[in-house]
């Protein structure tokens, strides 16, 4: 206890990594003629969300194709063989949905 | 965020408006604070498709807008300066807290979310180092890495980090091996999930008898200061050395769980087993002093006693009443463990883990149909991974088994005042030596 009444004591937290900036993709210009991927995280109904979206799309967006996509296995893991299709055959994504 | 920064695929990621703060923090720490993010009402799960359908029609709760306005534009319209702008925030963690009084030190920790909401012992540099005393390692030495989910960074920690959180928690020195071990584990007890999940650490070895640890009457309650403390320290160090247990943005558990004000931690009735310790089905010799830990600890059955006419079905009634993803811990007075011998011939702790496997079954299609399994089981069984996937080829009606044989576990603990036990709902993590830190 110093003179003052005042106490030095040791902060408890743990110490943060650096945040490393990463870059976000380029926007497209338009959707019209593009394709969208639905990217269903497998998780808590997500599916039957994104085909609502999917319909969404069919009734007023008719220029924009789009792929409803499950993740290969559980939202955990990566998934390099679905990123690879959708930056090979699509040129945008919507993910969900996480919670 | 992996589709949008590493396959350069602009991607609009959707949420339900609970985790707002969640997702954008961890958008945040992950280096891209402009990701593009729409909101939905929670839940999605159980909605119909109508429902989910109003949904897209509907606004964004958080921001107002239609949903698919903000979808449309957030894969059309080119960023702006501040979203592209770096995130730049001091991260630094000071060794020391500004001097206050005593009682203002008592509020500074418990506003900032460094406690478990009761009393705390302050960690001054005199008590910080008597528990340095009691191990070898330097207080600058890395023990491990710890976060909270698996989408946040993991964050650092030093021996004297964790010393600093088991004076906190009120622990003596002597205990200190024993909560660096832990530590060590790098296995948070203050997960995030929204199961609200919380730890169990079981203690064997000679170190149980030297800091008085309780193996008996009690030995989960309220009555040996060494599993208090230990058990507290390890909830208060995983939640400061994580970054955060802080609910709403890195603590999302629904319910909450009390089992968390000191993670289920007490040490293995040795002396009164009929079966070797726990950790000498895990490789280590009886003489050494080890810390296995456990997670997902959230159900509890329980039952007196093993019937000599139906103890079979009463154990499979207990065993169905479990969710089929967290797998059972037995947890039995040593007279329960010897009833098990008496009345099922079980003379080693894995001949009752296979009868439990072979017994803990239900017909398929309740099994495919648990929310848990079809969030995280059934997407794997259905890309081949096994055991699942010949799992997933069983008729509907069935009886398949609930759990998987390695994931069945047996502790003995108790002070035989009557042959209760329970099964607790865990996944065991692992077991690491005490002695490595002593």
């Amino acid at each position: 206890m110093g003179a003052s009444g005042t106490m030095t004591v040791l902060n408890p937290i743990g110490f943060a990594p650096v945040v490393t900036p990463r870059e976000l993709a380029p926007r497209l210009d338009t959707l019209d003629g593009k394709t969208v991927y639905l990217v269903d995280c497998r998780f808590d109904d997500s599916d039957v969300f994104l085909k609502q979206m999917q319909a969404w799309f069919a009734e007023h967006l008719r220029g924009v194709r789009t792929v409803f996509k499950p993740i290969s296995s559980v939202y955990l893991h990566d998934d390099p063989t679905t990123w690879e299709e959708i930056r090979a055959r699509g040129h945008a994504a919507i993910v969900g949905v996480g919670h | 965020m992996t589709i949008e920064a590493t396959y350069g695929v602009p991607t609009v990621a959707m949420h339900t408006d609970k985790f707002v703060k969640v997702v954008r923090s961890v958008a945040e720490v992950n280096g891209m604070p402009g990701l593009r993010q729409v909101f939905v009402p929670q839940p999605v799960m159980g909605k119909t498709a109508q429902q989910l359908r109003a949904y897209v029609d509907g606004t964004d709760p958080v921001t107002g807008r239609p949903v698919m306005q903000e979808v449309l534009e957030g894969l059309t319209r080119p960023f702006d300066d501040a979203e592209l702008k770096a995130v730049d925030y001091d991260r630094s963690t000071p060794r020391l807290v500004e001097p206050r009084t005593e009682d203002g030190l008592h509020r500074l920790f418990l506003e900032n979310h460094w406690t478990d909401c009761l009393p705390i012992v302050l960690p001054t540099e005199e008590r910080v180092a008597a528990m340095l005393a009691q191990t070898r390692r330097k207080p600058d030495e890395v023990v491990g890495r710890m976060r909270p989910t698996h989408f946040r960074e993991a964050w650092e920690y030093t021996v004297e980090k964790v010393a600093v959180n088991a004076v906190m928690a009120g622990a003596r020195p002597e205990y200190f091996p024993v909560i660096l071990a832990l530590a060590a584990t790098s296995v948070t007890a203050r997960g995030s999930t929204t199961s609200s999940a919380a730890a169990m650490v079981v203690v064997n070895g000679p170190i149980r008898h030297e800091i008085g640890m309780n193996a008996g009457i009690g030995a989960m309650g309220t009555y040996s200061h060494a599993n208090a403390t230990i058990g507290r320290a390890y909830g208060l160090l995983s939640q400061n050395l994580q970054g955060g247990s802080i609910p709403g943005l890195t603590y999302m558990g629904s319910q909450g769980n009390n089992y968390s004000y000191n993670n289920v931690t007490f040490a293995e009735n040795e002396e009164r087993s009929p079966w070797e310790p726990f950790h000498v089905q895990h490789g280590f010799a009886p003489t050494d002093s080890t810390a296995s830990v456990f997670t997902g600890c959230r159900s509890t059955a329980y039952t007196l006693g093993v019937r000599e006419h139906h103890w079979r079905e009463h154990v499979r009634n207990m065993l169905r009443g479990m969710d089929p993803h967290i797998p059972p811990t037995l947890l039995l007075d040593p007279i329960t463990a010897r009833q098990f011998i008496d009345r099922g011939g079980f003379h080693k702790k894995d001949a009752l883990i296979d009868w439990l496997h072979d017994n803990a079954r239900m017909p398929a299609r309740e099994y495919w149909d648990y929310q848990l399994i079809q969030n995280y089981i059934y997407p794997r069984a259905t890309f081949g991974e096994e055991p699942w996937a010949s799992k997933l080829k069983a008729a509907p009606d069935e009886m398949i088994p609930m759990f998987q044989r390695e994931d069945i576990h047996v502790v003995v603990v108790g002070g035989e005042t009557n042959p209760y036990w329970r099964i607790m709902g865990c996944s065991y993590a692992k077991t690491v030596s005490v002695d490595d830190w002593r």
